[in-house]
């Protein structure tokens, strides 16, 4: 138990004191992306391998969380140097624990090679992906294991916590409002003035909440958060509670999610077992306990009075916010939400100060933004960027560009409630102002990149129909707004449009924006009119000449083999689920149109470039 | 909620109302404060004995001045000092047709929806009518919770799948079977036949221009196409 | 089927019983018969003491819960837009027709479900499908006849 400041401060020395920086150490990243390309075996070749070695008392090996290059994954870095290798099977441990860990040489092969250059880069920092970041909140995430405390503790962990527990909480708030830090989780509401409400307002009983939905399909940021370095979460909240005057905590996070589940639960129990939370917070006096929710998988339950009425265990219906969730929230009272990063980023406000903070970014946007970089892109992954950096910097710079040659057509950001930008605005400062607008939004920070191949009014009905999906139904203009405009766009795509609807989508829109009650439907309209807006020529080629430009639509293509390319190989022919494909052995081929179901598996299997779609 | 004349003058609130000062009980929502002024706007899941839930969006108003305004349900929203109100706006009632489309589009034969509809003379229907029989406002649920006691139903499914239901789709135990929420229904209520027979037109609505009474005599259907004359999109011409 | 309440109490008084710990509660107990059993549900309204229609409407509300039993197999396509922009749509529809059921729904011996879902956050490795816990990451629909070979 940490029974006072010094404590905690004396604990810490002890622990740095014991670490020594020049102990050999592997680190495995233990993120989804990582996960999923295997990393689980990777650590636990690692294990076998040092324990068998003997060398397992002498060499630390962590499993940290997400880097960020999820693309690469399974990465693994090796300290004291800092080598890091991307791409890594259970059969390359062998070889890094010789070459790199026993003799400080480098496998080069899994090293990672600039695609331009063919340059080999050692380091980490080295690699163009990351150098043009600046990676505060998920910094720490490459060091520390989430699971363990003392590696928080080691990069200053809680020491923020100690600073705003030794000062009021109105020096808190007034800290966080001159940092200008800005809600990471939609609408970018100034923090530091929500606190400011929920401390004003009358009550006893107040709630601090974290949303850790993450709803926005695309994004996953507050995940690797979450699960990278809960301590840091978790030390966001009980500073905002403090400053609020908050004793009660909710995490909501989603259920799909189930190691951010594990790890944030974890991190929970250790700080109440150290005493950084329960009654009498390091003798400050300061009371405050957090409870892990888990959501049922909805998007809408993201939006905050859903987000409640799910917490007190109804259907996440929104709920007219006239009267403010700091006034009124969480069970009529009080409640101050914010986002996984928004929290991710007191602790670092609190301890280098505001105006180290407000240093960073644009005017009206300070600080850093993590957004993942996905879709058609080389380097996709999280990536954390001081705010005002510019779209082609991000998506070229560090993203190194669009795959296969292809053109940069648009790119989505904010999610369903976000719009697409088009390739003429690359040169756009991404903060909260310019992709308001632009016709976008920042969202939580998702940021989809789209190629030539992309059909643009495809990516409208796409949001549009996760939309219907999402909405919970309450309201009329969202409910039957969207289920209309989704009709409307599914006739577009497949070859039933008119001209007359595209205004009636315009006027559909107008309404759902004005009149729907929450959100969700307040914004969903962005995906379309930003498409209309900028790629009105796709919906025109759509209706009028029922062709789609991107070879998406499937109603609106069709396949053939083109005999000279055809070397009758016969792939298409074996892989075509409907037996559309006939033709003999090194002769020609041909397709049926009148059988094809566009599946598009020969056009993928064939090496000869003899399938065309048009 | 009610109106306490004994209240002091000084515990009122001011605002304005389509131009003109007036005041409130500060207890009033803006919807309450408009129909005590002998404004009517239309409204559908509102009901003065149950507590507002602000979904039919009907009764949205415009609130603010100069370019910094917005809709807000007046059902929902608290009358508030120095508010600007006005209730009948061309953003209002652009708004309040859609809504209407919509919702008619939903329900076709709905006698109420029907009369509301010509209210707002809605001319048009542009959506492909889907023949059902409830909009999903509300009032039987909070009929049968807060004036009732039962908690007999409720809403399940989500979206577009919503509905209203007893428990486990099951007949229900709860269920005093006082009707109450079929006596508050707005959809259910007077439901127009169509023209299977000429005589069963119910010609009840209040419209003025029945555009297809020269097909069916006496009709008294206004939608073109009417509505409440089709089965499905392929009757409609 | 019969549920074993004393299980369901152990679920139950793990949340001391508080309403507002309902979707945790049918998370646990869906996680524990696969789906969510009507008997368990009634049970939970009387144990929480709240409304039957208020625990048959978050049950039907949130995606997570089915109920309807699931499949021993489950399968997981994300539909979310990093994945859909690589083409996940086609992957799922190469599904569909391997196992001749729509999205949504459990084949007829109750070996696979099949299910979409609106991102796993492994979009950087775009089309994910999800079987059982395993992530595969970068599907196409060729890759689909190895994923149900277990290969
Ligand atoms: C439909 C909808 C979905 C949302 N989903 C999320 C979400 O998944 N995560 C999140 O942090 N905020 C989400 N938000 C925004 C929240 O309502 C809220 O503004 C935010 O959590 C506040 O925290 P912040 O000020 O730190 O951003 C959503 C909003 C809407 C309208
Ligand atoms: S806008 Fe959509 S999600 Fe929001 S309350 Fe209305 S129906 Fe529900
Ligand atoms: S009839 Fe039944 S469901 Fe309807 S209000 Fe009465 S108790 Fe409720
Ligand atoms: S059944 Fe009638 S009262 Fe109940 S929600 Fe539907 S339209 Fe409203
Ligand atoms: S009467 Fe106000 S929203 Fe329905
Ligand atoms: S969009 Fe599929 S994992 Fe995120």
């Amino acid at each position: 138990m940490v029974k006072s400041i010094n404590e905690l401060e004396s604990l810490r020395s002890q622990i740095q004191s014991e670490r020594d920086s020049n102990r050999p150490r592997i680190t495995v990243c233990g993120g989804t992306g990582c996960h999923a390309s295997g990393c689980t075996e990777v650590a636990s070749t690692f294990e076998e391998n040092l324990d068998s070695g003997g060398l397992a008392n002498k060499i630390d090996l962590v499993v940290t969380g997400c880097h960020g290059f999820c693309e690469r994954g399974p990465i693994v870095i090796i300290f004291p140097q800092g080598v890091f290798y991307q791409k890594v099977t259970p059969e390359d441990v062998g070889e890094i624990i010789d070459t790199t860990v026993e003799n400080g040489g480098i496998v080069e092969r899994l090293q990672y090679k600039d695609p331009v250059t063919n340059e080999i880069k050692v380091k980490e920092e080295d690699i163009p992906f990351y150098q043009k970041q600046k990676r505060l909140v998920m910094g720490n995430n490459t060091s520390i294991d989430p699971t363990n405390v003392n590696d928080y503790l080691a990069v200053d962990g809680y020491s923020a916590l100690a600073k705003a527990l030794g000062s009021t909480p109105e020096t808190v708030i007034d800290e966080v409002k001159r940092s200008g830090l800005r809600g990471r989780g939609g609408g970018g509401f100034p923090t530091g003035r929500k606190w400011e409400s929920t401390r004003n307002a009358p009550g006893d009983i107040k709630y601090v909440i974290c949303n850790a939905d993450e709803g926005d399909p695309g994004a996953y940021m507050d995940r690797s958060i979450l699960e990278g370095n809960p301590h840091s979460v978790l030390e966001g909240m009980i500073i905002g509670a403090y400053a609020t005057g908050a004793n009660e905590g909710y995490i909501y996070v989603r259920n799909e999610y189930p190691l951010a589940v594990a790890n944030i639960t974890t991190a929970i129990r250790v700080a109440r077992e150290m005493g950084l939370l329960g009654d009498n917070i390091m003798g400050s006096g300061f009371d405050f306990d957090v409870k892990v929710n888990r959501g049922g998988g909805a998007f809408v339950c993201g939006e905050s009075t859903a987000l409640m009425a799910s917490l007190e265990g109804k259907p996440g219906e929104p709920r007219a916010k006239y009267v403010h969730t700091s006034d009124k929230g969480l069970w009529d009272r009080p409640s101050n939400l914010n986002n996984v990063e928004t929290w991710a980023n007191v602790p670092l406000i609190i301890n280098k100060g505001a105006d180290w903070y407000a240093g960073i970014g644009t005017d009206s946007s300070k600080g850093t933004k993590v957004f993942s970089l996905v879709g058609k892109i080389n380097n996709t992954g999280l990536v954390e960027v001081p705010m005002g950096m510019t779209l082609r910097e991000i998506i070229f710079d560090i993203g190194g560009g669009i795959p296969d040659g292809k053109a940069f057509k648009a790119v989505q950001t904010g999610g369903p409630s976000g719009g697409c930008i088009p390739e003429s605005m690359i040169d756009l400062a991404v903060d909260y102002e310019q992709l308001a607008e632009a016709g976008s939004m920042m969202g939580s920070g998702g940021m989809i990149v789209m190629d030539e191949d992309t059909c643009m009014v495809d990516v409208a009905r796409y949001f549009i129909s996760f939309l219907i999906e999402e909405s919970c139904g309450k309201c009329v203009p969202c409910r039957e707004g969207l289920l209309r405009m989704g009709e409307i766009l599914t006739d577009i795509t497949e070859g039933r449009g008119k001209m007359e609807d595209l205004d009636l989508i315009r006027d559909l829109s107008e309404v759902l924006k004005d009149a729907s009650l929450c959100g969700l439907g307040q914004t969903a309209p962005n995906p379309v009119l930003s498409t209309l807006k900028y790629f009105e020529d796709e919906y025109v080629a759509h209706i009028k000449d029922h062709r789609c430009p991107a070879g998406v639509c499937t109603e609106l293509i069709t396949y053939s083999i083109d005999a000279g390319n055809c070397t009758g190989c016969g792939l298409c022919l074996k892989k075509c689920p409907s037996e559309a494909i006939m033709g003999d052995k090194k002769q020609p081929h041909v397709l049926d149109v009148e059988k094809c179901i566009k599946c598009g598996i020969c056009y993928d299997v064939c090496r000869f470039d003899a399938v065309s779609k048009e | 909620m009610s109106q306490n004349s004994q209240t002091p003058r000084g515990e009122m609130v001011t605002f304005m109302l389509n131009g003109a000062e007036v005041q409130a009980d500060p207890n009033w929502n803006l919807l309450e404060a408009i129909q005590f002024y002998g404004i009517d706007i239309p409204t559908l899941c509102y009901d003065e004995g149950l507590t507002p839930y602000g979904v039919c969006r009907l009764c949205v108003v415009e609130i603010g001045s100069g370019d910094r305004t917005k809709l807000v349900t007046s059902c929902m929203h608290p009358v508030r000092e120095g508010l600007e109100v006005r209730t009948h706006s061309n953003r209002v009632i652009k708004t309040r047709k859609m809504i209407m489309e919509l919702l008619i589009a939903r329900c076709p034969s709905s006698k109420k929806l029907q009369d509301m509809a010509a209210l707002l003379e809605l001319k048009e229907v542009r959506f492909k009518p889907l023949n059902d029989d409830c909009i999903l406002c509300g009032l039987c649920v909070r009929m049968c919770e807060e004036q009732m006691v039962a908690k007999a139903i409720g809403f399940a499914g989500r979206g577009t799948d919503r509905y209203i239901t007893t428990p486990f789709d099951m007949t229900s135990e709860e269920c005093r079977r006082c009707g109450a929420c079929m006596y508050i229904c707005p959809a259910c209520e007077l439901r127009c036949q169509g023209p299977q027979a000429e005589t069963v037109l119910c010609s009840g609505c209040i419209n003025t221009e029945p555009v297809c009474a020269s097909e069916y005599g006496d009709a008294m259907c206004f939608m073109v196409p009417c509505l409440s004359c089709v089965k499905g999109p392929e009757d409609v011409k | 089927m019969t549920v074993d309440e004393s299980r369901l109490d152990s679920i139950i008084d793990e949340y001391n019983a508080e309403p507002g710990s309902l979707i945790s509660i049918l998370q646990d107990i869906q996680a524990e018969y696969n789906y969510l059993p009507a008997e368990s549900l009634e049970y939970v309204a009387s144990r929480l003491n709240i409304p039957r229609v208020q625990v048959f409407g978050v049950a039907t509300f949130f995606k997570a819960f089915s109920l309807k039993p699931k499949g021993k197999q489950q399968i997981h396509v994300c539909m979310g837009t990093a994945c859909h922009v690589r083409g996940s749509k086609r992957v799922l529809e190469e599904l569909e027709r391997k196992l001749e059921i729509k999205a949504g729904d459990t084949t007829e011996n109750g070996e696979y479900t099949l299910e979409t879902v609106n991102c796993v956050g492994a979009c950087a490795l775009g089309p994910v499908v999800v079987e059982n816990e395993e992530y595969h990451g970068q599907m196409t629909p060729i890759k689909v006849e190895n994923l149900l070979n277990g290969k």
